[in-house]
């Protein structure tokens, strides 16, 4: 396969969607520009009722976009019926045929794009063992378990070759160990095709595992579009901060910005170093954001103290929850190690360390 | 308690159970033992004899309104099912709009409406057009059946189309199927069921019809059914029973039949 790593399989320029009208209309896009990658694991983020299912229907041409272009290598494909469109989809509730064998559904695409029958057979062929269902080709689907069918439906979105494949929420009916596995199948299947893949999900922990690039959505608005590395590490805002991962906010008193950095004095009278998210001028007082793993426990003085509330324990690591003199909750989490607890109890008077590079200035 | 509560278990339930079983089913009994009385009464018994099925067979009023019923049936019920799906994918496959629970109320108003009244305003309507067009053929019968079959062909369409996932039609759209292939490959398979349903409940209710066939009926018109209501005015033998009989068992074969076909298919 050509590898063209910055060619746009899909552009999405100015696209609004405005369902209702009048006093009741509600925008369901807020003009949402991205542009998605040939090849790429891409995935919209974010809560239930943030767009990133109606996005995905733009795309696919389940409803149409009330202003802006939705570009599949350039062309304009907003206003093509799903049928004209070489996009595929796999469906939350997969949406297999239950009148026809599992390979009849996998051939189903084929068919009606007018393919020889015996070009159709040799690609059902070729996905059922993509798929590792070879076994079950003769099956009706409802004779099948929900792991199987999810196969099915991926394996019959993905016979037709689709310039690109829309995921909404594929993993959600599994199971908890199946949806792991599934997650490593998917990225297997997404390589071995070359075919770009765009994933909705609400699991930020899939999102972060899976993707190449997430867009993490919220009210109809794209609030970031990086890596997962980024996302978590770099968020633009509060609410990609908080939605992504734990997180502790703190009111800070900003001075001295500069080449991305600012000193932020915090309530406890501290003054720690930060980093400042791109472009962002912070105000005399914003949010400073510490991940609960990159901050440390002591019995010293540190940057805050307070009064360790509650200790839950997760197996690899243990999350202490602290209560700061100022007011504020704080959590912080601590690796296990085999032998020793992890050295606090409810009630005592502890220190929390900041270190270098563990707080950012956010936007609200 | 209230999880334990079981109306079998309360008392006079096996009573009122076993009277209603009774009530029902049994002049059913009784007329069919009667069809085989050898005897000219309907109730007391002459011993066993099939010569008034014989008879009914023989009877050529009979043959004639039998083969008029089927033929007002089956046409009525193929006419008023085509009707019926159209009726039910528009009203289903649509969001909910001002003026769409006038339009259920308006596909099932034979229901609603008294079959006297209907039957009334059939025949002063039919009567005009015989006059202006002169014809006076089963058109009218098979009309008038057609529209208060409707809504019993409806409603088991209605029913399939309302618990189909719409996704399904979605995916095969996805699938560069075209809307009339998605309805050719996709809805109508799924909807036999229903739509065979609907095709045997319109047939049912169209052989049974009484009141608006005895309305606008032409001479020399009667259905099996209102040959009978004739037959009974002038006096009942057991040939009525046995009549009743083959209709009876003609029935349940249409059911059974309907019963395994939808089993199959689901």
């Amino acid at each position: 396969m050509p590898d063209k790593p910055d060619r746009n399989a899909i552009e999405v320029v100015n696209v609004s969607k405005i369902f209702g009208s009048g006093e009741g209309q509600v925008a369901a896009l807020d003009k949402v520009s991205v542009s998605i990658r040939e090849n790429e694991f891409f995935t919209l983020l974010g809560p239930s009722g943030c767009g990133k299912t109606t996005l995905l229907r733009l795309i696919a041409g389940f409803d149409f976009p009330t202003a802006g272009e939705i570009l599949l290598y350039g062309q304009d494909i907003a206003p093509l019926p799903p049928f004209k469109r070489p996009v595929n989809t796999v469906f939350q509730s997969y949406a297999l045929f239950p009148h026809m064998t599992v390979a009849d559904n996998i051939g189903f695409g084929l068919e009606m794009l007018g393919k020889p029958k015996a070009e159709i057979k040799a690609r059902v062929a070729e996905m059922l063992k993509l798929v590792k269902m070879e076994a079950l080709a003769g099956r009706r689907t409802a004779q099948i378990s929900g792991g199987q069918q999810q196969r099915v439906a991926l394996a019959r979105a993905l016979a037709p070759q689709p310039k690109v494949l829309l995921l909404d929420e594929p993993l959600s009916a599994l199971d908890y160990k199946l949806r792991k596995e599934m997650q490593i199948e998917l990225k297997r299947l997404q390589h071995e095709t070359g075919i770009t893949f765009i994933f909705v999900t609400h699991d930020q922990e899939e999102a972060l595992t899976m993707s190449d690039r997430i867009a993490v959505m919220s009210s109809g608005k794209i609030l970031q579009v990086g890596s997962p590395w980024d996302i978590y590490d770099k968020p633009a805002d509060r609410f990609v901060a908080d939605f992504i991962g734990e997180t502790n906010f703190l009111t800070a008193a900003i001075s001295s910005v500069g080449n991305g950095k600012a000193r932020a004095t915090l309530k406890s009278g501290a003054t720690v170093e930060a980093t400042v998210a791109d472009g962002f001028q912070p105000k005399d007082n914003a949010t400073v954001v510490v991940r609960p793993e990159h901050a440390k426990l002591t019995k010293d003085k540190g940057d805050l103290a307070g009064t360790v509330d509650n200790i839950v324990y997760f197996g690899t690591d243990t999350h202490i929850h602290v209560h700061l003199d100022s007011g504020e909750a704080f959590t912080v989490r601590q690796q296990n190690s085999r032998s020793a607890g992890c050295g606090f109890e409810r009630g005592d008077k502890v220190g929390i360390l900041i270190g270098n590079d563990a707080a950012q200035v956010l936007r609200d | 308690m209230a999880s334990n509560f079981s109306i079998k278990h309360q008392p006079g339930f096996t009573a009122i159970a076993a009277t209603c079983f009774v009530v029902l089913y049994l002049p059913i009994l009784v007329l069919v033992i009667y069809a085989f009385n050898a005897a000219t009464s309907t109730s007391e018994w002459g011993g066993f004899s099939l010569k008034w099925f014989q008879s009914a067979y023989q009877n050529t009023q009979v043959i004639d309104a039998t083969l008029r019923s089927f033929q007002i049936g089956a046409i009525a019920a193929v006419l008023s099912t085509i009707f019926a799906t159209m009726a039910a994918l528009a009203t289903t496959r649509t969001a909910s709009y001002p003026g769409l629970t006038f339009k259920y109320a308006a596909i099932n108003q034979p229901l609603m409406v008294p079959e006297i009244v209907t039957a009334v305003a059939l025949l002063i309507f039919f009567s005009r057009i015989k006059i202006f067009t002169g014809y006076s053929g089963l058109g009218y019968l098979i009309a008038a059946h057609t529209a208060f079959c409707i809504p019993f062909a409806y409603l088991p369409i209605r029913a399939r189309l309302e618990n189909m996932d719409l996704t399904l039609e979605r995916a095969a759209a996805d699938l560069y199927a075209t809307p009339w292939k998605t309805f050719r490959r996709i809805t109508l398979p799924l909807l036999w069921p229903g739509i065979l349903a609907g095709l045997m409940l319109a047939f049912v209710i169209s052989l049974d019809d009484v009141v608006i066939t005895e309305f606008v009926k032409s001479g020399g018109q009667d259905t099996l059914p209102t040959y009978m209501l004739g037959q009974i005015r002038r006096g009942i033998t057991p040939e009525i029973n046995a009549i009743s009989t083959a209709f009876l068992l003609l029935s349940v074969a249409i059911v059974t039949l309907f019963f395994f076909v939808s089993r199959k298919r689901d």
